[in-house]
């Protein structure tokens, strides 16, 4: 097994940020403004609400999991915090985003109990688990629009900025160190990372893998949460099926940055740069005008072209 | 038989829910055990179980194929275009769309065994390549198919739904026969332990490739029998498809490390999940309920395939599954 140094940051994590620049260059041949502050700080905005979403599927990946509830976490955290903050009573308001929060812990724990306690592969238990919060949804919105709109703090959240930087931008920024930390400085990281390679040895080596499951999960779901909770403030409402465009870019900006979907390898650092590179891409395309059947093919093209680079390196190394 | 059953335990029980579904359907139906609804319901079953056939040759080399509905809508849009015209014309159309299909899945294939990228991952990546092509050719809905040729498919023969007829097909002329080739067993080989099947001079990237190119030839059937159904080209039909073939195999006792389930108990799962799904239409269930009620059935189900769990002795068993 290659071991790689925690300090050294390979060069997996660093070719998002190189693809980055590289679109940001080449973006700007074509479109000067790109190079702008405006627009770079812009995107950082638009990233967080995908960094928050990658920053808890990071973590379930490092597992050897996935979590394909993110859609739905997301869109019931923004329809919870949009009726709360929508009702007018100042006590709901104040309740708006921690009652969001708990709301996402508590999917994941339900996630993890499929996952470590009755022991369902991840990718059909938290599908199952998608499909009944859409019914909860559906039976209370009556498949309308959810009423209700964003507390004044969530708008701040969302699209306030601090001298010039978005905040929504920082809280992405706080929850990623944060969760930095508790990866680096707690026994939870290095277990993650142990389940992710072995489970049963983990297992044998005295570690309780299911309360860390339990734990991942929740986690996960709580950045899901407050990933609607943002862009429920960014767009002052929340709307059906506002996840689901979020679900596969998710997935995608955690591999480009360099973590194994089998688990156990990976980095924040990496899903930082592939959140970065995904939203990017996605906006640059949209700049560019062209069709949506154009901008799937480029999509799907880059992504390949990417983890062939993976593989390449990995290959030479 | 008794023996039969035991080995196929997984497939018979799946078999003895669909049956008791299907009475609890046919009963509650408003109409009644007629021809016409039964060719109704086997219609939509056959769009999903064929999806959940291309699912499943990727979960028995422990893939999954997150590109199943793209490659559905990409065949499908292929489809309203050519699958019309003079017989000769239609027969060149349906040959190409089934070509497309098998394309996708080499590609797939491709990518998975000499990309060395994880399934879920390179399928995730060609899923938005193929879906960009069908949005090429048809960037809103329209198109034809052969209304005769439509009807031949999804009609009845001799009271007999075709859509059941063809089922059966694909399980007596593809699925035994190919179950007793190498190919057959290499697909089991390679899905219970990669390295075992190398070690033991078998051909695995053939077996690999060939595996997805199968799954991508009945998702490119899947795409072309939706096609006859709705005789128009939408490229929008993917991602409900490819959520629900996971949930399909899964529901058919296939497991998703690889290795373990057949293409019957993939067909059987689908038919429960549409089966589900049509039950609750004529249930009398207020509607805004209903998909809430298909979740926890669907959760409920997957739980209760899970349940043998508690029968474990040994804890460390677990981690095995």
């Amino acid at each position: 097994m290659k071991t790689t140094s925690p300090r050294v940051p390979s060069l997996d994590i660093l070719v998002p940020y190189f693809g980055s620049v590289l679109l940001i260059v080449g973006g700007s041949f074509f479109f000067p403004q790109i190079l702008g502050f405006a627009y770079l700080a812009q995107q950082l905005q638009i990233a967080s609400f995908l960094g928050l979403l990658a920053l808890g599927a990071t973590l379930v990946i490092l597992l050897g999991h996935i979590d394909l509830s993110v859609p739905w976490v997301l869109g019931g955290a923004a329809i919870l915090s949009t009726s709360l903050a929508g009702s007018g009573d100042p006590a709901l308001i104040a309740l708006a985003i921690p009652a969001a929060l708990i709301f996402g812990a508590l999917v994941g724990v339900i996630n993890g109990f499929g996952v470590a306690v009755l022991r369902i592969p991840s990718m059909v238990w938290t599908l199952a688990i998608n499909a009944m919060l859409l019914g909860v949804a559906v039976l209370n919105t009556g498949g309308f629009n959810p009423k209700g709109e964003a507390s004044t703090t969530m708008i701040w959240l969302a699209t306030a900025k601090l001298a010039g930087i978005p905040v929504a931008f920082a809280v992405w920024m706080v929850f990623t160190l944060a969760m930095a930390v508790l990866l680096k400085k707690s026994g939870f990281g290095r277990y993650l990372s142990a389940i992710g390679y072995n489970e049963k040895a983990t297992f044998l080596s005295g570690v309780s893998t299911p309360s860390v499951i339990f734990a991942a999960f929740a986690i996960a779901g709580v950045c899901s949460a407050m990933g609607g909770v943002l862009l429920a403030g960014y767009a002052n409402q929340a709307y059906q099926s506002m996840g689901d465009p979020f679900l596969l870019p998710t997935i995608a900006a955690v591999v480009i940055g360099g973590t194994s979907i089998l688990g156990g390898r990976g980095s924040l650092v990496g899903t930082v740069g592939g959140v970065l590179f995904i939203t990017l891409l996605t906006s640059i395309l949209s700049v560019m005008q062209i069709s949506d059947a154009w901008r799937n093919i480029i999509f799907g093209v880059i992504i390949i072209a990417m983890l062939l680079l993976q593989t390449l390196r990995r290959k030479a190394a | 038989m008794r023996d039969f059953l035991r080995s196929n335990k997984r497939e018979a029980s799946a078999f003895v829910v669909l049956a008791g579904l299907l009475s609890l359907y046919l009963w509650s139906h408003p109409i009644g055990p007629t021809t016409y609804v039964m060719t109704i319901w086997a219609n939509q079953c056959l769009i999903l179980a064929l999806a959940a056939m291309a699912q499943f040759f990727a979960v028995i080399v422990r893939g999954i194929d997150l590109s199943v509905g793209a490659v559905m809508a990409l065949t499908n849009c292929i489809a309203s275009y050519m699958v019309i015209g003079s017989g000769i014309e239609m027969a060149f159309g349906v040959v190409v769309v089934i070509a497309a299909g098998i394309g996708c899945g080499l590609l797939n294939g491709l990518l998975v065994v000499y990309g060395r990228i994880q399934p879920i991952v390179a399928t995730l990546a060609t899923a938005s390549l193929f879906v960009g092509l069908a949005l090429l050719l048809r960037p809103t809905p329209g198109g034809q198919i052969d209304y005769d040729l439509a009807d031949a498919m999804t009609l009845d023969v001799l009271g007999m739904p075709t859509a059941l007829i063809m089922t059966a097909a694909i399980i007596l002329l593809i699925w035994v026969p190919l179950r007793r080739t190498g190919l057959g067993l290499g697909l089991y080989a390679v899905g219970s332990s990669e390295q075992a099947a190398f070690q033991s001079g078998m051909p695995v990237a053939k077996i690999k490739l060939a595996s997805f190119a199968m799954g991508g030839f009945f998702a490119g059937l899947a795409g072309l029998y939706f096609s006859f159904v709705t005789t128009t080209g939408d490229a929008g039909i993917g991602p409900n498809f490819t959520l629900n073939s996971i949930a399909a195999v899964v529901l058919g006792g296939v497991a998703l490390r690889g290795g373990i389930g057949t293409l019957t108990g993939a067909i059987a799962g689908a038919f429960i999940l549409k089966t589900i799904g049509a039950l609750m239409f004529f249930s009398g269930l207020p509607p805004l309920a209903q998909p809430f009620i298909e979740g926890l059935i669907l959760a409920g189900a997957i739980a209760i395939g899970g349940a043998d769990i508690l029968r474990i002795k040994n804890r460390l068993e677990a981690f095995g599954r």
